[in-house]
């Protein structure tokens, strides 16, 4: 259980990083990537909807068939967005005001139905709803990474506004580069894709350069890979 | 068709139509018991939105509890179509010793970069601002958001000015020979709101008479 729970820990940040590896869920993840605060804001949302959304699945995998799967799937994520919204609206309404409408893009994010059709459909519920907080957690850190990224080379701050998602967090903001003029490409779509490059590229490299270690977590994750069926 | 088809096919849609119905109620029973809060919520935001606009000290009523209807159908105000309204909306009054001070109006720039911006614009007796905010918005997050105050001073620069303050030709974005700010890479965003304004400041002037007299 315990190297279940290990191997389901390092698919989710890294060797499986839902946006690192998998290339999934690219449609939220630039467009909020611009700041911190949104990426962080939006990437907390993503981590309680897949945690559900799994757990909810794995609950309801026996009565699922086949030819029902998807629909029945999307309805729960769809839900469960909607759910968020608003509570968010309720409970929030700041941060609802700044990020509000970015929320229903979770729905488009290909990384949640992909983990209740390829994991959650086959494992038991506690695996799954920790299977989801680790994919979640994976995507979150991916989007604020990207986010922290395009903030400080984009407009040379970092953690501005941070109070529209803490209340608490009005003097986080840094200034990295003092009297920078900006760099208005980071800011705009195409810098999330080319962004999105540099840390895959940045990925790639580092497991290229730790191959031996890199070699064994593949032989760990094939013998894991009996235990729990997970199909990439 | 055999037996066998008919019957999966009544099991996946009646199965399907369970799921659906849970969901209908989950969605319900979340929409009941968040419904009073959002609304709360709502006029909270308005309140605060309305005193950081017209500070309490500039009035003695209860901005919320003294408003007017802008009917679109009506004639009971020229030029409503000024306002860029899409229904009929309120419009508080502010009061000093009884007498209007100021008015506080909704405003609707069509023309933004992504939709609708809405605009809530405080006007004194002598036709200045008095103060502008953005309630509602959908423009770019790091480029056209600049206009909420939150992210940026830009809206201030409205305040004390008037049709004559600039003018009329100046009531756009200095990119088009105008008196007002774009933002580096958004100028349909300042522009739409720019704009917007001045029609209200004309809707204002349209309507003065009438206006200070409720």
């Amino acid at each position: 259980m315990n190297t279940d729970l290990s191997y389901l820990s390092k698919q989710g940040l890294w060797h499986n990083n839902p946006a690192l590896v998998q290339l999934l869920g690219l449609c939220p993840l630039l467009a909020v990537s611009s700041s911190v605060v949104t990426a962080a804001g939006l990437g907390l949302i993503t981590i309680l909807v897949l945690l559900c959304s799994n757990l909810v699945v794995a609950l309801i995998r026996h009565q699922i068939t086949d030819a029902i799967r998807l629909p029945v799937f999307v309805l729960i994520i769809a839900s469960f967005v909607t759910c968020a919204e608003l509570l968010m609206q309720a409970f929030a309404y700041s941060l609802y005001l700044s990020i509000g409408i970015f929320i229903p893009l979770i729905v488009t994010n290909c990384a949640i139905l992909g983990r209740a059709v390829s994991f959650a459909s086959k494992n038991s519920p506690l695996i799954s709803a920790f299977d989801g907080l680790m994919m979640g957690l994976g995507f979150a850190l991916t989007l604020i990474a990207l986010g922290a990224l395009r903030e400080v080379i984009g407009s040379g701050t970092l953690f501005a506004n941070m109070d529209l998602l803490f209340p608490f967090a009005q003097s986080w903001e840094l200034t990295i580069l003092p009297a920078y003029p900006g760099f208005l490409l980071a800011v705009l779509p195409p810098g999330a894709f080319l962004f999105m490059g540099l840390l895959l590229a940045t990925k790639n490299w580092i497991d290229q350069t730790s191959t031996k270690t890199n070699y064994i977590e593949i032989r760990d994750g094939q013998s894991s890979e009996n235990l729990i069926r997970d199909t990439p | 068709m055999t037996s066998e088809i008919r019957h999966s096919i009544l099991e996946n849609s009646l199965k399907l139509a369970g799921f659906a119905v849970i969901a209908a109620l989950l969605l319900g029973t979340v929409y009941t018991v968040s419904e009073d809060r959002i609304i709360e919520q709502r006029i909270k935001a308005e309140r605060l939105a309305l005193n950081a606009i017209l500070p309490p000290s500039r009035h003695d009523n209860d901005l919320i509890n003294d408003t007017f209807m802008l009917d679109l159908e009506g004639n009971e105000f020229r030029r409503i179509d000024l306002l860029g309204l899409r229904e009929n909306s309120r419009a508080y009054i502010a009061r000093q010793n009884s007498r209007v001070s100021a008015l506080i109006f909704p405003l609707i720039a069509r023309d933004g970069y992504n939709g609708d911006i809405n605009l809530l614009l405080a006007v004194n007796t002598d036709g200045t601002v008095d103060g502008v905010r953005v309630t509602a918005h959908r423009e770019t997050p790091g480029l056209g958001d600049k206009i909420d105050l939150r992210l940026s001073d830009w809206i201030l620069a409205f305040n004390g000015r008037s049709l004559t303050n600039p003018n009329p030709e100046g009531w756009t974005v200095v990119k088009n020979k105008g008196d007002f700010d774009q933002f580096t890479g958004a100028t349909i965003t300042p522009r739409a709101v720019t704009i917007a304004i001045a029609n209200g400041l004309e809707f204002f002037q349209a309507n003065k008479a009438l206006l200070l007299s409720l």
